[in-house]
């Protein structure tokens, strides 16, 4: 097996996360879709430093998990607040700019 | 010739395992997409990262596969689970569009996305495959060999990471608090309340004299209809109240038909011995 297929699965689940942040509408699973493809982009980087044979990509992919770890705290709670305001979680519910 | 060749595929086993797990994860991705209940898309998501999790560790990439399993599917799903569980389970999605053919453009911007990708992929000349055991052995092993990039060549975006995350915890903690707007009462202020009140004594449990006794069953009272207020304030408002009142009359009143019919029944045996 030639690893380039590894791009192709990475290539493959970053477009499954892309459509369905733009399909769905509860703001939980489009945040999941979004990790979907942070986890999509990892897996590319991983590969990359595979073939290159250096630790350069896997540094990269370990600050990108760190950056997501961050990003998932403040974007919860961003919903959680959402949801105490409004009582739902829906994306198209969030149609005002002030709570 | 044959070593070239050798370098530029991976073996058998590596083959078999990508050809499997890849359709797992692909699946667990689409069903993240595709199902209804969040839950059932955190879970699902959960096992795509872990499948990612064993290519990282099949890659070479051994510390990644390891934090990718306890940070990724240990902490971060856990607290996408939580959230979910704060929110209300119940709340799925609706289906309704909203925009009209938003979901078929969303799936031709997606597929055209998808080929985008996979022919620039195709397209790149991706022949030379190194492999990460050198770069591994370098320094005597993975961790060592990434501590050493850490803290020489990348340690400046290392402390800016520091920096991140403070600024994501404080964040947090001002995004979810929330200021108490009036004083909060004391404990004779509530005993004083309560016995202005009509009810002095605690309230009923759940599902006294009910069939069940989950605490979002009412309780009946003796008359057989259920108590609103055996149930706690939650659930009453989140409308989650599971009513076993109609189910336990009915069962009820199949019972005296039963013993009517077989009373009957007896009465007309009676009768024919007679």
């Amino acid at each position: 097996m030639n690893p380039v297929n590894y791009l192709y699965l990475a290539a493959l689940l970053f477009t499954i996360g892309a459509s369905g942040v733009l399909v769905r509408r509860n703001a939980i699973v489009v945040f999941m879709c979004v990790e979907l493809m942070l986890n999509a982009c990892n897996l590319a980087l991983v590969t990359f430093s595979r073939m290159h044979g250096n630790l350069d990509g896997q540094i990269v992919a370990f600050f990108t998990m760190v950056v997501a770890a961050a990003e998932v705290v403040v974007g919860l709670a961003i919903i959680v607040s959402l949801f105490r305001s409004r009582h739902s979680a829906s994306v198209d519910d969030a149609s005002l700019m002030k709570l | 010739m044959t070593g070239l060749a050798a370098a530029a595929t991976t073996s058998t086993g590596e083959a078999v395992q990508f050809w499997i797990l890849g359709t797992v994860a692909v699946i667990g991705a689409l069903s993240t997409v595709l199902l209804k209940r969040a839950v059932h898309s955190a879970l699902s998501l959960a096992g795509t990262m872990i499948i990612l999790a064993v290519f990282y560790l099949a890659n070479g990439a051994y510390f990644l596969g390891v934090v990718q399993v306890v940070v990724y599917t240990g902490a971060i799903m856990m607290l996408f689970l939580f959230v979910v569980m704060l929110v209300g389970v119940t709340a799925a999605d609706s289906l309704k569009e909203t925009l009209k053919g938003q979901r078929w453009l969303a799936l031709g911007c997606g597929l055209g996305f998808g080929i985008l990708l996979a022919a620039g992929i195709g397209s790149a000349s991706l022949n030379n495959f190194n492999g990460l055991g050198a770069a591994n052995a370098a320094h005597g092993g993975n961790v060592e060999g990434l501590a050493n990039l850490i803290f020489t060549k990348y340690v400046f975006a290392f402390e800016i990471t520091g920096a991140l995350l403070i600024t994501a915890t404080v964040g947090a903690m001002v995004l979810t608090h929330r200021e108490r707007t009036e004083r909060a009462k004391t404990q004779r202020e509530m005993s004083e309340e309560r016995v202005r009140s009509s009810h002095l004594p605690p309230l009923p449990a759940p599902g006294v004299y009910a069939r069940h006794n989950a605490v979002d069953i009412a309780g009946l009272l003796p008359d057989g209809t259920p108590s609103e207020l055996t149930v706690m304030q939650t659930l009453r408002r989140r409308g989650q109240m599971r009513d076993v009142s109609n189910e336990a009359l009915a069962d009820l009143k199949a019972l005296e038909q039963r013993s009517e019919a077989r009373l009957g029944r007896d009465n007309d045996e009676e009768e024919v011995a007679k």
